[in-house]
């Protein structure tokens, strides 16, 4: 079956264990307010916006199905076109099969030890994980899932079977502001923390901190405390501007100082294994 | 002024460099080899260079000593016993090595450090203290970052204390590899990347291929591999990217010119060795050859070559990124063609006082000189023309098994990757797969750098631009790359 693939990372030192290719699946049924890579959000409805604003021709419209065609070759990674994009998409995404993508994988393989695929969110497309994973099995690299939590990990048995660790995005302890921020409710990625923490499968935690609109300390506390007795790691992340949309609030880095503040508070429950990025 | 007068009063130059720049100045005023004009011609054309080695050659350029054999039976020369303990072996090493000769006056190759140093290891706190101050004189004293020292395969508790100790002191001095290979544990070769992107040292070397082109070696100046208890007589290099300018077409350069400038370059060679074997009474009197620390039949002599990026690119005539060596398959089996084509050289030509190499001489991928303008080290994609990363290591994988005398390519990362040391392992461990011979790496903002195959410290380049002398001399030749080799803008990772 097919993927809705937004780009892969060939190496990438922040995505899990060791080096790992980095595939990203286009689509994601959050918004958050400082999300870094807003284009992944939502699928290409081939509006064509973007054909006029790209300097170089690098997308043009195919006259008989109205698609978009990318040429990559030509792309100079201006970024014109998402920034000109109305629906939080590109045109740049790509639509392809495990086979395909195990074909590119091939000339990476010397040099991983694994996949992890991330989005968007990529459990939205959990069949296709599915497929891709066991074929990744098959030349034998392990397979990791970045996710929001928004999908019942507890029901998809065959995919948990195949993945061999979850990163999980826990943005907000407090419901509320989830819902504002986020644009969505936070029961499911809670039920999903408590779900890997019993399973063994949860690899890290990570908590974007954004100092003006969430109360930190509440979301690191009680996080800390869920995980301290397992394997995970907590990463606390520094909200950065590198790549959010123009259009939020006027958000702040987090001080060396915070962070630090956040680390202390995650180490007071008990859960040390903590890194800042 | 008198060249005497100049090397007197120049104000960039240490008390020492003096004394050896003064030394050099008087061997360069005779002329005792027999060179050929065809030869001649080709040095001047800076087609052949000898990497100013000097007019009289009276000592080999590297030197491998068993050091081994010292610390089990001491030296007679040097009145010393075998050491007893840490104290006793970091003290005896550090006198045998002022008595090591090289092309530089300093040694250039002090050992598998790690492995000289265990059977002293009884308290870790006093070794630790030991080794922090031998590598802090090492640092001081032997002022010239051509100096190396070996580590592992295997872990030993004094390969653990040295990269914490070099981590800690974040000195240039001395160079070190870690020879790696499947009984390389993770965690020592993780800790040897945490060290390296603190201060770019230890590099990885491909265990099992140096082993199996050499036996018993060591990993020698920049990244030389050379049989232990022997060494090098010389290395002289062929700069392929001028050498390609002189030809008129691909044919010619196959045809005449590559084969010409070979055999002017190998016989060259053979008169240099010829000199230090037979006329300099270097192997009839060096205590070093009279105690067994070297012998003559561990020598061999090493073909260099820098530019075949360049090379390459002026044969083909490209101009465009896609048409240019790392880039296009056209470029790279041309690349592979020049190679096997001096290979082959290689093996029918005979050199007969480089016997344990079958009298044969080494390809060696020479790392460059501060002079050298558009010519990449030995078979380096140029820096500036880097591909994605994985492009480069499966690139740089197919020249390596031609230079079992010591080839690499150099990495920087970014400082992030220290929160993911397994990362730049597997890394490692993925390009030796694929044939890699030598992997250097550094972090992006460190203040010691690899420049070509030594280190500097960019904080030294910086005084020295300002005139103030400093305390090595290859602070000089880091200067000079980092003007003219693009040194500071390699592709970081």
């Amino acid at each position: 079956m097919n993927g809705y693939l937004n780009k892969i990372i060939p190496f990438s030192s922040v995505d899990g264990p060791g080096n790992r290719t980095a595939i990203f699946l286009q689509g994601c049924n959050f918004d958050c307010i400082y999300c870094h890579n807003p284009e992944t959000i939502n699928h290409c409805i081939n509006c064509s916006f973007c054909v006029k604003a790209c300097p170089v021709d690098a997308l043009t419209i195919n006259r008989e199905n109205r698609q978009i065609v990318f040429n990559s070759n030509c792309c100079i990674e201006c970024d014109a076109c998402t920034k000109t994009c109305h629906r939080n998409s590109t045109p740049k995404y790509k639509v392809a099969t495990a086979d395909e993508i195990i074909k590119e994988i091939e000339n990476y393989r010397p040099f991983i030890q694994g996949i992890t695929v991330s989005g968007g969110e990529c459990t939205l497309q959990a069949e296709f994980l599915i497929e891709l994973f066991t074929k990744a099995k098959e030349i034998g690299l392990t397979c990791f899932i970045d996710t929001n939590g928004s999908t019942d990990l507890s029901q998809q048995e065959k995919l948990m079977n195949l993945c061999d660790g979850v990163m999980l995005d826990v943005k907000v302890w407090d419901k509320e502001r989830h819902k504002k921020y986020i644009k969505a409710d936070n029961e499911m990625v809670l039920k999903n923390l408590d779900y890997l923490v019993d399973c063994g499968k949860l690899y890290e935690v990570r908590t974007v901190v954004v100092p003006e609109l969430f109360n930190n300390e509440e979301t690191v506390t009680n996080v800390a405390h869920k995980i301290k007795n397992s394997t995970a790691r907590y990463k606390l992340i520094k909200y950065r501007h590198l790549g959010v949309r123009e259009n939020n609030l006027n958000l702040t880095t987090p001080t060396d100082h915070d962070m630090n503040h956040l680390e202390r508070l995650a180490h007071e429950v008990g859960c040390f294994n903590t890194i800042i990025v | 002024m008198t060249g005497v007068e100049q090397i007197v009063k120049d104000k960039t130059l240490t008390f020492e460099q003096k004394v050896v720049a003064l030394a050099r100045y008087a061997e360069n005023s005779v002329e005792v080899l027999n060179i050929s004009e065809d030869t001649q011609a080709l040095r001047e054309a800076g087609i052949i260079c000898d990497l100013f080695e000097g007019n009289v050659p009276y000592r080999p350029r590297y030197i491998l000593p068993n050091y081994e054999k010292f610390m089990k039976e001491g030296c007679k020369f040097l009145q010393l016993d075998p050491p007893t303990n840490i104290w006793e072996a970091t003290n005896y090493l550090l006198i045998f090595y002022k008595h090591v000769p090289s092309i530089t006056t300093m040694p250039v190759y002090i050992g598998n450090i790690d492995y000289l140093l265990e059977p002293f290891i009884e308290d870790e706190e006093e070794a630790k203290l030991a080794i922090r101050l031998f590598f802090t004189q090492l640092d001081r004293t032997i002022t010239d970052s051509f100096c190396h020292a070996n580590l592992g395969p295997k872990a030993t508790r004094a390969a653990k204390i040295i990269l914490e100790v070099e981590r800690e002191l974040e000195n240039a001095i001395p160079n070190l590899t870690l020879k790696y290979n499947e009984e390389t544990p993770d965690d020592l070769a993780i800790e040897a990347i945490k060290t390296a992107l603190a201060t770019a040292k230890p590099s990885f070397a491909n265990h099992n291929m140096f082993t199996e082109d050499l036996g018993e070696y060591g990993i020698a100046s920049c990244y030389n591999g050379l049989h232990a208890g022997g060494g090098a007589h010389t290395l002289v290099r062929m700069r392929l990217s001028k050498l390609a300018e002189t030809a008129t077409s691909i044919d010619d350069f196959f045809n005449h010119k590559l084969p010409h400038a070979m055999t002017c370059m190998a016989d060259y060679i053979n008169e240099r060795i010829r000199y230090i074997v037979e006329e300099s009474t270097f192997f009839e009197t060096n205590f070093l050859v009279t105690e067994g620390f070297i012998s003559k039949d561990r020598f061999t002599s090493m073909f260099g070559l820098v530019g075949l990026a360049e090379c390459v690119n002026t044969l083909l005539k490209a101009e465009k990124l896609e048409d240019k060596f790392g880039h296009s398959q056209i470029a790279d089996d041309l690349g592979v063609r020049i190679m096997e084509t001096m290979e082959a050289f290689i093996h029918q030509f005979e050199s007969k006082h480089c016997k344990v190499t079958n009298e044969r001489l080494l390809l060696h991928a020479q790392v460059g000189i501060g002079d050298d303008i558009n010519t990449s080290p030995g078979a380096r994609i140029p820096i500036g023309e880097e591909p994605e990363l994985w492009k480069h290591l499966k690139q740089t994988a197919r020249f390596h098994k031609y230079f079992p005398s010591g080839t690499g390519d150099i990495f920087p990362f970014e400082l992030n990757a220290v929160n993911n040391p397994e990362f730049i392992l597997n890394i490692i461990q993925g390009a030796f797969k694929e044939g890699m011979r030598y992997f250097s790496l550094y972090s992006s903002d460190a203040d010691v750098i690899r420049i070509t195959g030594y280190l500097v410290k960019r904080s030294e380049i910086a005084k020295l631009d300002q005139g103030i002398a400093t305390l090595q001399d290859t602070v000089v030749l880091g200067q000079g790359q980092v003007r003219n080799g693009k040194v500071y803008e390699r592709k970081v990772r």
